[in-house]
């Protein structure tokens, strides 16, 4: 099959769906791939680059008739217009908020998979564009607004008086969040960060940032995603994200809700009461901005001279790199899709990756798809990659276990009662070495194990002992047998403790 | 005499009660050690100053006899037992303590049947519950016995390692006990030689019971095995102390006995899987082998330099070892790699699994054998949270401990056991001589992860390689 690479058409776009190393691994895949001349110029992807790694470089109509035609935005209406009926499509298509394209889609007899609605399962990761985006565009906001802002980030006392750090405040701890907080971080500022979902509180203080708290119930997320919150919960956030804006001199805000337009959360009034020279950069200005001053794509400053960064595009700006993230991730889908590496493209309904991406099929819409369930520990981190059906075991009955230790002491009573007098004492000396034995291993060190069993191996060897005191016994097959025993545990007893001391010798510390 | 041999006696337990605890910690290890040899020393001397003592007293030749005996047989014991200590290798350590296991079992059993023989030669007849006591000495001794040898034998490779699986098989240890019971019963009520029948048909029904018990317990589970059988080996003792009336061995027997059971039941936790069901038996034989025939996709290979190269760029770099570094003796050369790379700057560090190897602690042992520092060689929970940030892994001769299936497929054999995460860090090397299935015979989807690649051939060949690319 052929794949596609077009030029892309959206003005000021820089990205390219390949680049030249993950071309030749689609290639590697059993795919023919044509790319379109000059579709990575912009992100420094020439089409030498192209034909060295052996690609073919096409016409736009070459590459639009191809079997599947990858690209980064969601193809226009021309575009779906050029596409073959049965072609495959994949692109960031949004499907939950552009209902007219994914009917389009299905209209044109495509199937189009959106490389945005990768569940957000730890296998999925590889694919997960958003992440792999939202991650360098994360780095990409603080650099904005270091570019604007009008100090230094990091604090400093110089002979010509002290500086202070900037302080900068994180709205939404999702990757690009976390990005964020790291590269303000690293510049010296003072980072404090927010997200509706307290589980992340741990992830934003291992970057080296203060989890800001609202005192009120949360809900843990089960989809990966924050969720809206109730009116209630929404007032106390209000009123500490106007706190916290008023305080910082950066404001970068990331919440994103899927499938629906992003929440407002500073309030002009906020933006008003902040410091001249302060800037705000709002990441979900695609999606309708968490700010209310930003204009989608421009950069905005406002009467008390607070300068309103709207950029969707701080990801293109870092183009090369998000080019190669951007295609790699195309390589691991396409990994997935052609399980024979014979360049058939095959979707199975039953994987949840698959069928989660998938928006049409052969021109039937499938959007949307079933929810996946992302972990099942929320606190945890994503380790269980599917929810693991396991039948819980009935808890024993506590009843039963009382009922069988009282009749384990009625039996063992009886049976005391009837045993010999000189058989107790032995048996209470008994009991009592069981009990030590039991506590003085205790936690012994993990390390140690085989030379614990290897020490406890020569002490069971005391039973040379037993056999000692048989030996002088005045009948010649006792002696015999007891010469053996002894023979035996005596090996036990010399060889235990020698090895046990050779062991032992060799543990240091460096 | 009498009086001064029993206080030497307490003094002995309380030795070993010391020397176990002492090895619970690396700083108190060998003094733990040596309070043990104390014990022993003063133990076995006092037994044999209150031999003497009656002997001469009696001054009978048989007596005498006995003590050259002593003597004799103690100092070829001894001389065995140095021998086989000194020259084991490190990673023969499981076999030896398997071997020597048995030694004790037999020991139980020949103790055993000359308390009976010296009573029934009389032909006097003990009491029930002095019966019952050589019963039950015999019978844990004669398990431990066989059982000992089985694990030795598949421990060294010269037995399949895979459970031997007869139909029935809970039923047919089932069996055996049963019927021991009936035969104590019998034997507790026979007088002079009757018991002959009884006893030795005993005798062979646990011999079989010991042999089938770890025959049926597959290789990856050995580790606990050996440690159970440690257990028995202790209540063999203990037993033996019931029928001599002897205090010494009653509580050195129940502290082996109990530290042994809480050992493997330790290990069992560790491994996630139920201490009956180990003890039973058929590890990852009744659950269906999931994906046998499934298409992992393909994995793929480096080469020594490159993994070279990949270690010298990496800021941090955790070691896998499994029982593969043990059969190929790398663990000298990767002693030496780990201590070029720290004087790179390189933040070298181990993770264990708690079963890796044949024993536990096993790696721990060969890694200390190599002068690897042990506070950089850390356990499975202590590198697990780490790892996500760790450059390259380098599994050397593990797979099980290492296999996600553990964590992603309910089905696996091994579902359920705790692994090494060793596929979250951004590289993974795996060594591997070939792409065979670990002990558990699970295939390893691991190897086929996106940041797995394959260093194939000898272990120790490879690592020796590496570390002369390192210059």
């Amino acid at each position: 099959m052929r794949i596609g690479i077009p030029r892309e058409s959206r003005p000021g776009e820089t990205l390219v769906a390949a680049t030249p190393k993950t071309a030749a691994q689609l290639a590697a895949l059993g795919y023919d791939v044509v790319v379109e001349q000059g579709a990575g110029a912009a992100a420094d992807q020439p089409d030498s680059a192209f034909i060295e790694a052996g690609i073919d470089i096409g016409t736009s109509t070459e590459v639009w008739s191809s079997d599947v035609v990858v690209k980064v935005n969601a193809p226009t209406d021309d575009e779906i217009g050029l596409l073959r009926r049965g072609a495959t499509v994949v692109a960031l298509l949004a499907p939950a908020r552009s209902p007219e394209l994914v009917e389009k889609l299905g209209a044109a007899g495509v199937t189009a998979l959106a490389m945005d609605a990768v569940p957000r399962i730890s296998r999925a990761q590889s694919m997960d564009v958003l992440s792999s985006m939202a991650n360098v565009a994360g780095y990409r906001a603080v650099i904005e607004a270091a570019h604007e802002f009008g100090r230094l980030f990091t604090g400093q006392v110089t002979a010509a008086g002290k500086v202070p750090p900037a302080r900068v405040f994180v709205v939404g701890a999702g990757v690009a969040g976390l990005a964020a907080i790291g590269a303000a971080g690293s510049l010296g500022a003072i980072v404090r960060a927010f997200d509706v979902r307290p589980e992340v509180a741990e992830q934003v203080e291992s970057m080296g940032a203060q989890f800001v708290t609202v005192d009120m119930e949360q809900e843990v997320s089960s989809d990966g995603y924050a969720k809206e919150m109730t009116a209630e919960q929404e007032a106390a956030t209000a009123a500490m994200y106007d706190e916290e804006a008023r305080a910082a001199d950066i404001v970068i805000t990331t919440a994103l809700i899927p499938g629906r337009p992003a929440p407002l959360l500073v309030t002009a009034d906020t933006v008003a009461a902040m410091q001249p020279g302060s800037v705000v950069v709002d990441m979900a200005a695609a999606n309708g901005g968490n700010v209310a001053a930003t204009v989608k794509d421009e950069r905005v400053v406002t009467d008390n001279g607070v300068t309103v960064l709207g950029y969707t595009d701080l990801a293109g700006r870092l183009a090369a790199q998000t080019s190669q993230l951007y295609g790699t991730n195309i390589v691991n889908l396409l990994k997935l899709l052609t399980p024979e590496k014979d360049g058939q493209l095959t979707l199975d309904m039953d994987d949840v990756i698959q069928r989660g991406i998938s928006v049409t099929r052969d021109g039937e819409v499938m959007w949307p798809p079933p929810p996946v369930q992302v972990s099942a520990a929320p606190t945890a981190e994503q380790t269980a990659v599917l929810p693991v059906e396991k039948a819980p075991t009935a808890p024993p009955d506590p009843r039963r276990r009382a009922y069988a230790v009282g009749l384990a002491a009625v039996v063992f009573l009886a049976l005391a009662t009837l045993s010999p007098a000189y058989f107790l004492p032995s048996l209470t000396v008994f009991v009592l070495a069981v009990v030590i034995g039991f506590y003085v291993i205790g936690n012994v060190h993990h390390a140690l194990h085989t030379p614990l069993m290897s020490v406890t191996n020569a002490i069971s060897g005391i039973i040379v002992v037993g056999a000692i005191l048989q030996a002088p016994i005045d009948q010649p097959v006792v002696q015999v047998i007891a010469g053996v025993a002894i023979l035996l545990a005596s090996i036990n007893v010399f060889g235990g403790f020698m090895v046990t001391r050779r062991m032992l010798n060799m543990f240091q510390k460096g | 005499m009498v009086e001064f041999v029993q206080g030497a006696y307490i003094l002995a337990a309380l030795l070993f009660i010391l020397a176990l605890a002492g090895l619970s910690k690396h700083e108190t290890a060998r003094r733990g050690n040596q309070f043990g040899m104390a014990g022993m020393g003063l133990a076995v001397g006092a037994t044999l100053l209150l031999v003497l003592d009656q002997v001469t007293s009696y001054d009978s030749a048989a007596g005498w006899f006995g003590v050259v005996i002593i003597l004799v047989a103690g100092s070829i014991g001894a001389v065995i037992g140095i021998r086989l200590a000194r020259g084991v290798e490190m990673t023969g350590m499981p076999e030896l303590i398997a071997m020597m296991h048995s030694f004790v079992g037999l020991a139980a059993v020949l103790v055993g049947y000359n308390t009976w023989i010296e009573v029934a030669d009389f032909a006097g007849s003990a009491d029930g519950i002095h019966n019952a006591e050589v019963f039950i000495g015999v019978f844990i001794g004669a398990v431990t016995f066989t059982g000992s040898i089985v694990a030795n034998l598949k421990l060294s490779a010269k037995m399949k390692s895979a459970p031997m699986t007869l139909p029935g098989r809970h039923l047919l240890n089932l069996g055996i006990l049963v019927l021991s019971a009936i035969l104590l019963v019998w034997f507790m009520n026979a007088d002079g030689w009757g018991g002959t029948a009884p006893l030795v048909i005993m005798t062979v029904l646990a011999l079989v019971l010991g042999f089938h018990l770890v025959a049926a317990i597959g290789g990856g589970d050995m580790p606990v095995v050996v440690s159970m059988l440690n257990s028995y080996s202790g209540w063999a003792a203990a037993a033996a102390g019931f029928m001599l009336g002897n205090d010494l061995l009653i509580i050195t027997g129940a502290l082996v006995g109990s530290s042994g059971a809480i050992l493997s039941y330790i290990m069992c936790k560790a491994m996630n899987r139920s201490f009956v069901s180990v003890i039973a038996g058929g590890f990852g034989s009744d659950g269906t082998v999931s994906g046998e025939d499934r298409d992992y996709g393909e994995h793929r290979e480096i080469q020594a330099d490159e993994v070279a190269a990949l270690l010298a760029d990496a800021s941090s770099v955790v070691i896998t070892p499994g029982y593969g570094m043990a059969v190929a003796q790398a663990q000298y050369p990767v002693a030496e790699m780990t201590r070029k790379l720290r004087e790179k700057g390189v933040d070298v560090r181990f993770g264990i699994h708690p079963v890796a190897g044949r024993l536990p602690g096993h790696m721990n042992v060969l890694l200390a054998e190599a002068k690897v520092p042990y506070d950089i060689v850390l356990e499975m929970d202590e590198i697990n949270d780490d790892l996500p940030e760790i450059d390259v892994v380098l599994v050397i001769g593990a797979n099980d401990t290492v296999n996600p299936a553990a964590l992603e497929e309910p089905g696996s054999p091994i579902a359920g056991m705790p692994v090494i995460e060793v596929w979250k860090a951004k590289d993974v090397v795996v060594f591997k001589r070939s792409m065979a299935t670990g002990y558990a015979g699970v295939q390893n989807p691991l190897f086929f992860k996106d940041n797995t690649q394959m260093l194939f051939g000898d272990a120790k060949d490879k690592v020796n390689e590496i570390v002369a690319a390192l210059g």
